[in-house]
């Protein structure tokens, strides 16, 4: 192994499987000068030369006090990160071209508050986050999402100069934390319902012909099939109601890359595919997917679009 | 939790910054001018009210325009730029101007940067104790301003200020390895601008009538001594300043001349350490008549210790003198015929009575006590002596009869010039107090005195005090004593009152340690300091060594202070772990994989009557672990009431 591989491995040791709470040791915390301590030090070197050539015995005091509390300043930026525990948190699936937040949670459980601690996923967008003596803190990371498919979460910069600014204390994380990035959806037409032919397959979850009951609704629910005059009864004290069908034709969407127009990339074709699933849950239709290798029964709700937009996203073709 | 530029600087933390910049700036409207006082007092006020209403900060070009009448005002006040009280007036000016383009945290970096710098500033006009005490505080807050710029809006004032305050007192270990073994060098680096040691009161190079006595009215310590033996007797404690030998018939001036020097000690020479405050003067105030001198000085023509360079701040010098001695038995006839001078035709009075004693009696002894006895018949010493007219001296003798010492040594001199005997004024300081806590003896400006020196066959010069004469109790008691009351004496030396004198001699004893001990810590100290660690001959090398080894230690402290951590167990764990122990003192042991609900059942069906206590528990327990809120006093309850 070469040296500069040895030091690296002894450098980055910490590069654990990542899943797991970590708690920064002094070998996970760097420390250097910002560019006002490097003023600072300046500043302190011509005092110095002040207070000799005035013979100032005070300002020789002074100059020293100043250099011991740039000293102190060091520990206790140091000290701000050290023992500071991360624990990864989860991330919520978006459509690419949005905005991931990953969610990390930093614990204090030291008697002092830690503030002024800056995370940075990426160069620009810095999240300033503080903890109260012996609390613990959600921060979401902020990065943008380009394409669809896994995002992992990159190397995250853990920095801060509190107190004093002269010194800037950072630390890499590297949670082993992914989100989902659905393809961006393209809003087109829906394709034209192919109807399965009666007394075919039964789904008893969302069928449109035979009353079955009720049931409460749910914010994906269309407000066609409330039930107006079941809900509007104990005047109107309980949530509104949606009627249940059981079985019968029903319209079914077969959302298929097909479909789509060949001569368009893939990636286009796929957006597109996602648009028409938004689309078809708004409509409360029942919908499937079909792609190569993939096919998704016809279905509606929440589940079912998680369903088609997670085999979008991950599609390999 | 928020997402915000890195630079970007709270609105709550700037007037921090206003009480930081106010607190460095402010100490310095005693001495500067009252105009830039103003003047940073209403652009405070201006910034403030900038940052009050919230609007925005004036334009670049106001600035510059504002900076530029400043900095055109301290340059007509006191035509430079960059001498030491320009340059302090323009920190504080680029002070106030600094407040009123504070946008970024960078911003508020640079005046918590100038407010340490002004902080150094302020020593150049003082380093007592209570100036020591104030930078301390205003270092505080500023360290606490600089910490409440970093620590975001999420920061409390009062951590802030406790945060600030704990790092300022974990630093001062550090100054204080540094100051001890940080490499002295002896200033000055470089050439100090004119007005670097300004404004420092003390005995000039000329006399004129008048001139001690406005001296007098000081009470500031001209120097202290500190003897080896006992402190001679008061009468003998004449220390000696320039001598001045030149009449023009108003002004006494020294000659310029080198002369010779054959000093012969009659007495063993006496030891003694002399702290002389900074004067801007070369000579060194020794007791008559030097004999051991410090290494860089050498001894004037007319015996006045003089030092290599003019004394610009508090320096100590070891010095001998014998109190009985022959100072030039042998003397140049140049120097002798100087001495006997006088314009000619001034003070015509004069010259007839010192023509008459000395037909009288040629002896020029006789004649001294002819001098010395008319000043004792019809004189007066007084601090307030009427205005004297073109001949001074006769006017003084025939006329108003009352003066202080320096008209009695220039009447005495003139009187003996006039007789043919050669004579010439001697000014210094005359007496002391001891101060009995320390031992030291204090000699202030009031104790400020002259004399005459005249020249005998076989004798040499030999000291005559005139004033001895008149006022015999100001060479044995001190002024205090020798003048009337309501005389124009600052109030500090006339305190009679016992409790009162004792009060102020512990307060300069501790001023004096202070100076001693601290102000004057320098490299002979620190050789001394080196030589009682055991290293006599340390060179820098050593003592940079010894430096890293004192910060080394320090900081290992420090960082341990800093990455201990003591794991504390989650509150209701350490309860739980508490009922265990109940648990345990009834043979019932809680295996590992067990759950506390498995284990309640466990101990329900062991031990039903304690089970149910102990189910009590459990659920306290569950509901304080893992509960929204963590309700331990009912934990507590309920372990409690374990039977």
């Amino acid at each position: 192994m070469g040296l500069v591989a040895t030091l690296k491995q002894q450098l980055f040791r910490w590069q654990s499987d990542g899943t797991a709470p970590v708690r920064l040791g002094q070998r996970r915390v760097f420390i250097l000068p910002t560019r006002a301590g490097l003023l600072f030090a300046l500043t302190l070197i011509v005092m110095l030369l002040g207070a000799i050539n005035y013979t100032l015995a005070l300002g020789h005091a002074l100059v020293f006090l100043l250099a011991g509390l740039g000293i102190t300043g060091m520990i206790h930026t140091f000290r701000n990160l050290h023992g500071l525990v991360i624990t990864p948190g989860r991330c919520e699936p978006v459509f690419a071209g949005e905005i991931a937040h990953f969610q990390l949670t930093l614990s204090n459980d030291r008697r002092t508050p830690r503030l002024a601690l800056e995370l940075a996923g990426e160069p620009a967008a810095i999240v300033d986050a503080s903890i109260e003596a012996g609390d613990s803190s959600k921060i979401a990371i902020p990065i943008h999402s380009r394409q669809r498919g896994w995002l992992e979460l990159p190397r995250i910069r853990l920095s801060t100069r509190y107190p004093l600014g002269l010194f800037v204390a950072w630390s890499y994380l590297q949670p082993s934390m992914r989100c989902l990035v659905y393809p961006q959806p393209i809003t087109s037409p829906l394709p034209s319902p192919s109807p399965t032919p009666a007394g075919g397959e039964h789904r008893g979850e969302a069928g449109q012909e035979d009353f079955a009951g009720f049931r409460n609704r749910q914010p994906a629910d269309s407000l066609r099939h409330v039930a107006w005059k079941a809900s509007a009864r104990d005047m109107g004290n309980r949530p509104l109601l949606i009627k249940q069908f059981a079985g019968g034709a029903q319209v079914e969407l077969q959302l298929d890359l097909q479909l789509t127009d060949p001569t368009l990339p893939l990636e286009i074709r796929l957006s597109q595919l996602a648009g028409w699933v938004l689309a078809a849950e708004a409509e409360n239709c029942s919908y499937g997917l079909r792609l190569p290798g993939v096919a998704i029964p016809a279905a509606n709700g929440t589940d079912q679009s998680r369903r088609c937009l997670e085999a979008l996203a991950l599609f390999q073709p | 939790m928020s997402t915000a530029a890195p630079n970007a600087l709270d609105h709550r933390a700037v007037p921090w910054l206003f009480v930081a910049a106010l607190a460095t700036v402010a100490p310095h409207f005693e001495h500067q001018p009252t105009w830039l006082s103003v003047i940073t007092g209403l652009l405070f006020a201006w910034a403030a009210w900038f940052w009050w209403r919230d609007e925005r900060l004036p334009g670049r070009w106001l600035l510059i325009f504002i900076v530029a009448l400043g900095s055109t005002g301290i340059y007509i006040e006191y035509r430079t730029l960059f001498g030491r009280d320009a340059g302090v007036s323009m920190l504080v000016l680029f002070m106030a101007m600094k407040l009123l383009e504070i946008k970024s945290r960078r911003d508020g970096v640079v005046v918590v940067t100038l407010g340490y710098f002004l902080l150094l500033t302020h020593y150049f006009y003082s380093q007592s104790i209570p100036t020591g005490l104030w930078l301390l505080a205003t270092m505080w807050i500023v360290t606490a301003t600089l910490i409440r710029l970093h620590g975001g809006s999420a920061s409390q004032s009062r951590y802030t200020l406790r945060y600030g305050l704990q790092l300022c007192l974990q630093a001062i270990p550090f100054m204080l390895v540094l100051y001890l073994l940080f490499p002295r060098v002896t200033g000055p680096l470089w050439g100090l601008p004119q007005d670097a040691h300004a404004g420092r009161t003390g005995l000039s190079e000329s006399m004129t009538p008048g001139s001690i006595a406005s001296l007098a009215q000081s009470s500031e310590i001209a120097f202290r001594v500190r003897f080896e033996g006992d402190i001679p007797g008061k009468e003998k404690l004449y220390w000696r300043g320039p001598v001045l030998d030149q009449f023009d018939g108003s002004t006494w001036r020294p000659s310029l001349g080198r002369q010779a020097v054959r000093l012969e000690a009659i007495s063993a020479p006496i030891n003694y350490e002399t702290t002389l405050e900074a004067h801007n003067q070369r000579w060194l105030l020794s007791l008559d008549a030097p004999t051991g001198l410090p290494p860089d000085s050498t001894l004037g023509g007319t015996m006045t210790a003089l030092n290599r360079q003019p004394v610009t701040y508090r320096q100590r010098f070891n010095l001998a003198s014998s109190l009985d001695y022959r100072f030039n038995v042998q003397e140049e006839a140049a120097v002798l015929q100087r001495n006997k001078h006088v314009p000619a035709g001034s003070n015509p009075q004069s010259r007839q009575l010192a023509v008459n004693w000395l037909s009288r009696s040629p002896d020029p002894e006789a004649v001294i006590e002819q001098a010395l006895a008319l000043f004792g018949r019809e004189f007066f010493y007084t601090l307030q002596p009427p205005l004297l007219g073109e001949n001074s001296v006769d006017d003084f003798l025939f006329r108003t009869r009352r003066g202080f010492c320096e008209h009695y040594a220039a009447a005495f001199v003139v009187l003996m010039r006039h007789a043919g005997i050669p004579a010439r004024v001697v000014t210094g300081y005359q007496g002391g107090e001891r101060n009995p806590v320390d031992g030291y003896l204090v000699v202030r400006q009031s104790d400020a005195h002259a004399w005459a020196e005249v020249w005998l066959e076989g004798r040499g010069w030999v000291r005559v005090d005139p004033t001895a004469a008149v006022s015999p109790s100001r060479i044995e008691s001190g002024i205090a004593d020798a003048l009337p009351v309501g005389e124009p004496l600052p109030a500090l030396i006339q305190i009679r009152t016992n409790w009162l004198r004792g009060l102020r001699h512990r307060w300069e004893a501790i001023n004096n340690a202070w100076n001693q001990q601290v102000i004057g810590y320098d490299l002979q100290r620190q050789r001394e300091l080196l030589a009682s660690l055991g290293l006599p001959h340390a060179d820098w090398q050593q003592l940079a060594g010894l430096l890293a080894l004192g910060i080394g230690a320090l900081l290992a402290v420090l960082t341990a202070w800093g990455l201990y951590h003591k794991t504390r167990p989650d509150p209701a764990l350490r309860l739980w772990h508490k009922a265990l122990r109940h648990l345990a003192r009834r043979k019932v042991n809680c295996a590992p994989w067990e759950t506390p609900l498995d284990l309640a059942r466990r101990v329900e069906q062991e031990q039903p009557d304690f089970g149910k206590a102990f189910r009590q528990v459990v659920t306290a327990y569950l509901a304080a672990r893992y509960g929204p809120d963590n309700d331990l006093q009912k934990l507590r309850d309920a372990i409690a009431q374990l039977p």
